[in-house]
This record gives structure tokens, C-alpha cells and sequence, in this order.
């Protein structure tokens, strides 16, 4: 990872799957660890099933540009099998780092070895044994907390209760095990690649 | 307070603070969040205002000209088609000098029909005699509104507060929220000298004859005019309480040597700061100018601003059919004026929520400073665009 005092994170997922929330609450984190931050979707048609982005920058210093995310430091892919379908390392930094959502992973990062560092997590899974939905987002900023340390799992979690107040305090803390999951599994997976 | 809000929700924090009276809107795709989250303010009782739900944009505007008419301050916002469904409301509201303040999520105008960010809308009212403030930030956008309620009390003409939709409206920022009692100490009661008020009847909007409506829209004009210094007092007294400033009708940017200078409105300026500073490292002299005030037209602060550069380059989001670039065609009339003949380049782009990528900023100034002949009114097209980005992914493409 390299060590700019500005991050970019750019989230590929589908329409439903959050890509848009899972940007706001990394913002929100951040903004809790005393960073400034920006969060934005790319702006389509709201349609469940279609490929959303959405982006995160995480800085220092105030955030100026309003510009999309073209060079990314991180991608999460929410939805393996839009590495297929769209352009979703496209821009990515050399040093870089992918998260992606799935359960067969050695195979796409030898189809697309650059770089980059992946990690590969089955949020689908985890999250459907912990919310009953396959809703991977809070799964996957886990995996980014560990594998960046650029937000704080306890910003993470703060963020998570604020923003699912209304749903409960059960989605609340499903939520946060998933979250937890997500790092302990990243956490695993860098210690085994380096 | 400093909170991470988006750009929607920080505005209808600023509207709150300026206790409107009376809220009538129509939703329209990228506003609607503004009204929602004024909406739900009202149904939890932290703001007493009489929200209105209005049957449409035309209604909306006919509401909040009576409301502030009878003295009540009120609010009210709109974007691309229900802006100018207002049209004839909002040209009425200006005319009969009533402090109206809105919002527009600034969003293209059909056909072809687009719900994202450009500036074509607003543009189209620019004759309408409305001060028009064109923001950067979700910061600005929530200080702009406490300062518009001032100005339009004080000048008793209405105030549009541009915001980019989606770039700004959609964008969680990091926005200060003021304390109540410092925008009530900055923003003092509404008073309006000419009421209605059934105890003292009184026509508001009677009609005129060919020898006085002349003079009716003349000071109009010279009305609008004398609101710059008005609106540059706002901007300082708001500076000096609250620390936070934006020029008031313009802002430089490494101006102080700058032979090349980027003129340019709204969100779009972040980006082209952060292209000033890596050609600075480069040697380059280039700076630029964002113009916060579009009406009335500053055209003094430009002058002033710009008259030691050696190039300008405007970028708009907007154009006028069958003339070219609004801002430019303005600019080149103010330098004319003044006896100063700088070339000014003409740059179209970003128009229906294109982005105006780092790249292509780049690759419009070197367009720029190789051209001998001053470029008239260029549109920043796809081929531009995807010779631009080169390895980046170009945004709407395959969609």
C-alpha cells in the first residue's frame, strides 16, 4: 500500500447489493477516526441487478475534486462475476489491492495477475449464516479495515449502529459480526501471503 | 457542528436555520432529497413551517411568491425541467421584488431527457433578475443559503443558490453546521416594508401602460446591479463571525502571476485547483478563477481579477444554442469594455453529468496555450474524451 496522505476506494456492485451505503459508511467511519472524507455514487439509472459504482476518498488534508474515482488504490468487487462483465481494475493502482466477494478465488487472481494484492473473501456466505441475506457489505469493509488499516474496526462499528439504528438492535449486531468476520478473515489471509 | 452529511441533508440544515415560515416544493430528481429531508424535519417538529406539497413547480413558485409577500420567509427548491416550469413565476417574483430564496440542484435540460448534473437550467433563467450564486462545496452551499436570506431581505430581490446535482447534492462531505444563535445574530428577523396586510389593502402586482413599464424594468436592471457590493458585505461580514469566505462574487486561485487562468462555476474548481498546483510544479503560471456570482454579472471583479493574464480559459457547463458559451460571450463583452484584449478560450463540457475528468483539464490546457487564434466556443466531445483518458474508464460509455 503505498503511504499518499489521499486514498481512493472504488466499490463494483450491483444494484441492492449496497454499493452506495457500503461508500457512505467507510465515509462515515473515517470521518469518526478524524479524517476527511468524501463518498459519491456513480450516478445511473437505480435499477436492482445492473453494475453500480460507487467512491470513497479518505485524506488528511480537505478533498477538493468532486472528479470520479479513475486510479484507485483499492477495489471491492461485490459481485465476482462482474470482473467478467465490466471494467472493474481498470485505472487501478500498481501497488494496488482488490477485495473481492467469492468463493473461488486462486483462479480469478491468476486471470488477472498484475500488482495487485487480493483478497478474496466469501461474503456471500458469511453473510447469509449471519443476516440470512447475502448482504456483503459490512462483511467487506471488515476485509478493508484489516488489509489497509486506513479506518478503525470500532469507527467501523459506530458508524454500522448509527446508520442501522432503525433496523434493530439483532441487524445491528449481525452486522457487526460480520464485520468482524470480514477482518479476522483478511487478517488471515494477508498474514498467510506475506 | 462538523458532520459528515449529504450535500442534501447539510442544505436542509441550512434552510432550518433560517426558520422558513412556509416550505412549498415539487419533487424533481436530483432536489428531491433537499425536500424530503425538510419534509421530515417539519413531521418531527424541529421545524416550524407550514410544508406545502404542491400539485407543481408552477404552483410551488405561485406559492412561496404569496407567502413572502405577506411577510413570511420562505423556501423553496427545483432542478432542470420543474425550474423552468416556474419560469414565468420566477421572472413575477423578481419583478415584484420579493426576497424569495431556492435552491437549484442544478441538472440538465431535455430532449434528450437526463437527470444528471449541468448547468443549462439555471442559465436559462439569467434574465429573469435573480441573483444566481454558483457553489463549490456542500460547505459553501450551506453557508450560501444563510448569507441569501441577508442579501435578499436587504435588496428585496430573490436569490438562486446553484449546487451541482449528484456532485454536490449526492456527495457525503464534511460540512460545519452552525449554532443557532450565530446565524440568528447574522441573520436578523424578516421584516418586509410592503406587506400585505388585509388591514392596510393594497394591490401587489397591478398592471403598467407603455409609458412607466420601462422604468419599472430599468431599475430592475439598476437594482440588480447595486446588489454586488451587497453581496460581497454579506460574504465578509459572514467571513468575520463564522471564518469561513468564498470571494464573495469571485474566487482566485493562484492568481498573483498567472498568465494562464481557468475561469469556471461550481463543483467543477476542486479538480482544476488540484490541476493548478501539479503544473505549478511543473513552472507553469497558471491560475483561476471561479465565478461564485454569475448574476449579477461581476463584471468589474472579473476585469479587475484577470487583467494581467495572458489567456483565459472558460470551461461551462451550458451554452446558448446557436451562440456558444454564456459565461465567455459575458466575459469577452466585460474585457472589451474595459480596453483589454486578452484572448479567451471557450471550452463546453461536462454537460448531462459527464465527468470533466483530470485528464481532460489537462488536455484542455495544452489545447489551449498551442492555439494561436483565441478558440471560439469548442465542445469538449467523446473523441476528446476517450483520447483523454487513455487508461482510465470513461464514464456512461456501454451503458
Amino acid at each position: 500500500m503505498n503511504n499518499n496522505s489521499q486514498h481512493e476506494i472504488r466499490f463494483h456492485g450491483r444494484g441492492g447489493q449496497g454499493a452506495v451505503s457500503a461508500a457512505a459508511l467507510l465515509s462515515l467511519a473515517a470521518f469518526e477516526d478524524g479524517f476527511n472524507a468524501q463518498a459519491f455514487p456513480k450516478f445511473g439509472s437505480e435499477r436492482r441487478g445492473a453494475p453500480v459504482e460507487a467512491y470513497v476518498r479518505i485524506s488528511s488534508s480537505p478533498i477538493r475534486s468532486h472528479n470520479q474515482i479513475y486510479n484507485p488504490d483499492v477495489v471491492i468487487i461485490q459481485d465476482s462475476t462482474l470482473v467478467h462483465s465490466e471494467p472493474v481494475l481498470e485505472g487501478l493502482k500498481d501497488d494496488g489491492l482488490v477485495i473481492l466477494n467469492s468463493d473461488h478465488l486462486a483462479e480469478q487472481r491468476n486471470n488477472y495477475s498484475s500488482g495487485a494484492l487480493w483478497i478474496t473473501v466469501n461474503a456471500n456466505q458469511i453473510s447469509e449464516e449471519l443476516l440470512g441475506r447475502p448482504l456483503p457489505n459490512t462483511v467487506l469493509l471488515g476485509a478493508l479495515a484489516a488489509s489497509t488499516g486506513w479506518v478503525s474496526l470500532a469507527a467501523l462499528e459506530k458508524a454500522i449502529s448509527h446508520h442501522l439504528v432503525k433496523k434493530g438492535e439483532t441487524i445491528v449486531t449481525a452486522n457487526i459480526n460480520a464485520l468482524r468476520e470480514g477482518y479476522r478473515i483478511a487478517e488471515q489471509q494477508e498474514e498467510a501471503i506475506s | 457542528m462538523k458532520m459528515l452529511l449529504e450535500g442534501s441533508h447539510a442544505v436542509a440544515e441550512a434552510v432550518r436555520l433560517c426558520h422558513p415560515q412556509v416550505i412549498a416544493a415539487y419533487p424533481i430528481t436530483p432536489q428531491t432529497h433537499i425536500i424530503e429531508h425538510l419534509a421530515q424535519m417539519v413531521a418531527n417538529g424541529e421545524l416550524s413551517s407550514e410544508f406545502i406539497s404542491a400539485e407543481s413547480e408552477y404552483a410551488a413558485a405561485s406559492v412561496v411568491l404569496g407567502a413572502v409577500a405577506t411577510g413570511t420567509r420562505a423556501f423553496t427548491a427545483s432542478a432542470s425541467q420543474g425550474l423552468l416550469l416556474m419560469t414565468e413565476v420566477l421572472f413575477n417574483i423578481a419583478g415584484l421584488r420579493l426576497p424569495v430564496v431556492m435552491v437549484c440542484a442544478n441538472r440538465a435540460v431535455g430532449a434528450p431527457i437526463n437527470i444528471f448534473c449541468d448547468h443549462q437550467d439555471s442559465m436559462a433563467l439569467r434574465d429573469a433578475g435573480w441573483i444566481q450564486l454558483y457553489v463549490s462545496s456542500n460547505q459553501e452551499a450551506v453557508d450560501s443559503i444563510i448569507q441569501a436570506y441577508r442579501i435578499a431581505e436587504a435588496c428585496e430581490l430573490p436569490v438562486m443558490i446553484c449546487m451541482d446535482g449528484f456532485f454536490l447534492t449526492h456527495a457525503f462531505e464534511p460540512v460545519d453546521i452552525p449554532e443557532q444563535t450565530a446565524v440568528d445574530t447574522f441573520l436578523p428577523p424578516y421584516q418586509f416594508s410592503r406587506m400585505l396586510d388585509p388591514k392596510k389593502p393594497m394591490t401587489l402586482g397591478g398592471g403598467s401602460e407603455p409609458d412607466n413599464y420601462l422604468e419599472y424594468r430599468a431599475a430592475l436592471h439598476n437594482d440588480m446591479e447595486k446588489t454586488l457590493d451587497r453581496i460581497q458585505r454579506v460574504g465578509s461580514d459572514f467571513s468575520q463571525q463564522f471564518g469561513r469566505g468564498y470571494g464573495g462574487l469571485v474566487e482566485g486561485y493562484r492568481l498573483e502571476d498567472a498568465e494562464i487562468v481557468f475561469v469556471g462555476l461550481g463543483s467543477l474548481i476542486g479538480a482544476v485547483q488540484d490541476l493548478i498546483d501539479q503544473l505549478r510544479e511543473q513552472g507553469q503560471l497558471v491560475g483561476a478563477l471561479r465565478l461564485r456570482c454569475f448574476r449579477p454579472f461581476p463584471a468589474a471583479a472579473l476585469v479587475r481579477s484577470l487583467s494581467s493574464a495572458k489567456r483565459i480559459i472558460v470551461m461551462e457547463k451550458a451554452f446558448s444554442a446557436g451562440a456558444g458559451g454564456i459565461v465567455a460571450t459575458e466575459l469577452r463583452a466585460a474585457l472589451y469594455q474595459a480596453g483589454l484584449s486578452i484572448p479567451v478560450d471557450n471550452f463546453i463540457g461536462g454537460l448531462g453529468g459527464r465527468d470533466i475528468t483530470p485528464s481532460i483539464l489537462e488536455q484542455i490546457f495544452h489545447t489551449s496555450v498551442s492555439s494561436d487564434a483565441a478558440i471560439d466556443c469548442r465542445f469538449i466531445n467523446k473523441d476528446d474524451m476517450s483520447h483523454a483518458e487513455g487508461n482510465a474508464t470513461t464514464p456512461g460509455e456501454g451503458d
